[in-house]
């Protein structure tokens, strides 16, 4: 009888058997990298309807984020401006501007501009901006460095796991709620400031959910 | 070289006028020969693998058809479920856990012969197993795929099912390892991968012997598969070696897996406050009921393929007596344990514990504990009697009502401790919908269309190993007969027996199981039996 494979065959078993161990392992890393949200959505840069500057308005010029967004220690919702609040100043500034047109439009018909929204969160998870603006939690901490972005990106990944980071460890990004607007305060955080949040969190009893209904309900 | 079979080597002793039976024809079950017909090896090899080699039979289309039929039903089941939800069952305050656990637990009790078979009695040194033990862990494995169907597709969301897995995730969620449903998970999934092992390093010498079978018939490209699967076997010492101790070690791993996983079932139920479900008895009454209802199945399925397939020389009527008297114990073992329920019950003082027991017997569901109690406790008593355990039919019909009354068992426990729970205002009357039974019908389906493959393109008996308690492989059989090669000489069996052997003798002057009056019952007197192979005497082949 002749053999029915040659002779390198003999490897088969062995490479099969490690190929399939290692094919599963490889497939789970490579599935815990490439669909993270730290991979697809991080980065996520739409183009918007006006070239509006978040680096000139507040970073440069250092408006306060609340000016616009000025419904955020109310509501849920960290609401986008609407057409008046842009020319409560380009009513007087920037007049001629061709970037302008599409708000002086807006401004003379009344439709609103479609801004495009960048911080998708899934419909089953709640949450609050109000909860945790009042706290003292920055809008650095969940945005990024707004005042250096020329067109607005998603910084963070906004993953459960990346909002339990938070949650377990409180004191690693809370701040004095009068300094929730200002950009770079992480940066310089002390062992003297997480002290001092360790303090508040004793003191006023701060304890973040990390129970599902907290934001699934 | 003289090839020696039994049939020639009793046939010898007949010649010589040595005793048929030096020590007497078997008295008892235990010392009944466990293959019967005067098989030689190469007959057994032949009658096994013959049925992976034939031009497929129309009969054979013919099941698979039907089988197809319910794969078909079973998907459009799955599909209209997972399209809709587990709302279209008969799902419904307070019964939230209906036909799809029922089913779960029976298929998973079923389930549980194979292994039980395989390595428990492979680790008691019951010889007997190994005509049954190839076709009862395929049984297995289909059960549990079939078990495994309802729990993933009543989670609802079945996109998500990896969840129940502890698998690194961007939720940085983990499953909640305190829960019995996730004690399930690792269960019943380390239970399919064991035993799953278990049955293919079991196949691994009979796929060599179907590969140079097919070699030697031409058939290249089936030599070529076979030969991928059978990594290479040659039965060499060495492999055999390894084998054995391969073999051992899962059948080491695989025994407490037999204990552990319908125990664990059992903890979905136990581990909760559910009058009813709260007791500490459900573990040993679980894997006794799993036993039960797994040999029960063995037997449906063992009795028409060793009639279709001409097999009853190798699972012989012993065989399947053995099997009763399993069918017999673990049926009363579960009766006992109903009766135990209810004893508890009044004597813990409990009254919601009464409560739940009284309905039961004597609540709107009573005719399913009665069926319950019939068919699991009553019925099989009549395997008490000799007779009825050696009787085709009524093993058959027996077989079926133990699974009837297992699922029933499982029906009792899940539907009517829930039906009446703590709040009387949400009591209810549960009943299926049209989708529930369709699923369940449709696992029928796969099932049978997984055993139907196996029984066409896999031994369905483990041939090595019915070889190794045939009497030829006994190192023993040609001792004191020829030169110790295998050739006869003279000179009869005069060694002693050690009490563990099995007179190979005795074993070789079996009667055919075609021969109904002599049939596996051990005979009265070595006088009274007719000679079997041995009237003829054989002519010593050199």
């Amino acid at each position: 009888m002749p053999q029915l494979f040659p002779r390198q065959a003999n490897a088969l078993p062995t490479v099969s058997l490690f190929g399939a161990l290692g094919g599963g392992i490889l497939v789970v890393l490579l599935a815990w990298y490439y669909l993270s949200p730290e991979f697809y959505e991080v980065g996520y840069q739409p183009e918007q309807p006006v070239p509006y500057s978040h680096a000139l308005h507040a970073g440069q010029l250092g408006m306060d984020c609340r000016y616009c967004h000025n419904h955020v220690e109310q509501s849920p919702h960290a609401n986008v401006p609407s057409t008046q609040t842009c020319m409560n100043c380009h009513g007087v500034v920037a007049t001629e501007s061709a970037k302008l047109l599409p708000v002086r439009e807006s401004w003379a018909t009344g439709v609103p501009v479609e801004w495009v929204k960048v911080h998708h969160l899934p419909d089953y998870a709640q949450f609050s901006h109000a909860a945790h603006v009042n706290v003292g939690v920055g809008c650095e901490s969940c945005h990024g460095r707004i005042d250096q972005m020329e067109v607005v990106y998603q910084a963070e990944p906004l993953s459960m796991g990346w909002c339990l980071e938070c949650h377990r460890a409180p004191e690693e990004h809370l701040r004095d709620p009068s300094l929730v607007t200002a950009m770079g305060y992480l940066d310089d955080m002390t062992d003297a400031d997480r002290a001092a949040n360790l303090a508040r969190i004793e003191e006023e009893g701060i304890k973040p959910p990390q129970n599902c209904s907290a934001c699934h309900y | 070289m003289a090839t020696v079979t039994s049939k020639s080597a009793y046939g010898r002793m007949g010649g010589d006028g040595a005793p048929a039976y030096p020590d007497g024809a078997p008295k008892t079950l235990e010392d009944a020969p466990l293959v019967r017909g005067n098989l030689s090896f190469h007959d057994v090899t032949e009658m096994v693998a013959y049925h992976t080699e034939k031009k497929t039979p129309t009969g054979w289309f013919l099941a698979f058809g039907a089988a197809l039929v319910g794969m078909a039903i079973f998907g459009v089941a799955v599909a209209f479920l997972v399209w809709n939800g587990p709302g279209v069952w008969g799902l419904t305050n307070p019964v939230f856990w209906g036909w799809a656990i029922v089913n779960f637990v029976w298929w998973v009790g079923i389930g549980h012969a194979g292994t039980l078979i395989s390595a428990v009695l492979f680790l008691f040194r019951q010889r007997w197993r190994t005509s049954i033990n190839r076709a009862a862990e395929a049984m297995t494995l289909f059960a549990v795929a079939c078990a495994l169907v309802f729990p993933t597709f009543h989670v609802g969301r079945v996109w998500v099912i990896y969840y129940t897995l502890p698998i690194p995730n961007q939720m940085a969620m983990w499953p909640q390892f305190k829960s019995p449903l996730l004690w399930d998970v690792f269960a019943v999934s380390i239970y399919g991968a064991v035993s799953l092992l278990f049955w293919y390093v079991g196949l691994i010498p009979d796929l060599a012997t179907l590969r140079d079978r097919a070699a030697n018939a031409g058939r290249t490209l089936r030599a070529q598969i076979l030969g991928f699967f059978s990594l290479g076997w040659t039965g060499s010492n060495r492999h055999w070696r390894h084998y054995e101790r391969a073999y051992l070690l899962l059948a080491g791993l695989a025994t407490p897996l037999v204990l552990s996983v319908h125990s664990v079932v059992s903890f979905d139920f136990a581990i909760s406050l559910v009058p009813g479900w709260h007791t500490t008895i459900f573990p040993p009454y679980f894997v006794a009921g799993a036993i039960f209802s797994g040999f029960a199945m063995v037997v449906t399925l063992l009795v028409v393929a060793r009639k279709v397939f001409d097999l009853e020389n190798l699972i012989t009527l012993d065989h399947l007596e053995k099997m009763n008297i399993i069918i017999l114990v673990t049926g009363t073992v579960v009766g006992f344990a109903y009766i135990t329920e209810f004893f508890i019950a009044w004597y813990s003082g409990v009254e919601f514990e009464q409560y739940a027991f009284l309905n039961r017997a004597a609540g709107p569901y009573a005719w399913a504990y009665w069926s319950m109690m019939a068919c699991n406790l009553i019925f099989p008593q009549i395997f008490w009697i000799k007779r009825f355990r050696r009787s085709i039919p009524i093993m058959f019909a027996i077989s079926i009502t133990t699974n009837i009354g297992m699922w029933f068992e499982r029906f009792v426990i899940t539907v009517i401790s829930l039906h009446r729970d703590f709040l009387p205002s949400s009591w209810d009357y549960y009943s299926p919908t049209i989708w529930d039974v369709l699923l369940y019908v449709g696992t029928f389906g796969l099932f049978f269309t997984l055993f139907l493959l196996f029984l066409r393109f896999v031994p369905m008996v483990a041939i090595a190993e019915v070889k190794g308690v045939m009497p030829q492989a006994d190192p023993h059989f040609y001792a004191h007969s020829g030169d110790g090669h295998g050739t006869i000489g003279d000179g009869g069996p005069t060694h002693d027996l050690a009490p563990y052997q099995q007179d190979a003798f005795a074993q070789s002057a079996s009667p055919a199981a075609g021969d109904p009056e002599r049939d596996g019952v051990p005979n009265p007197a070595p006088t009274d039996r007719p000679a079997g192979g041995g009237t003829e005497p054989a002519s010593p082949r050199h």
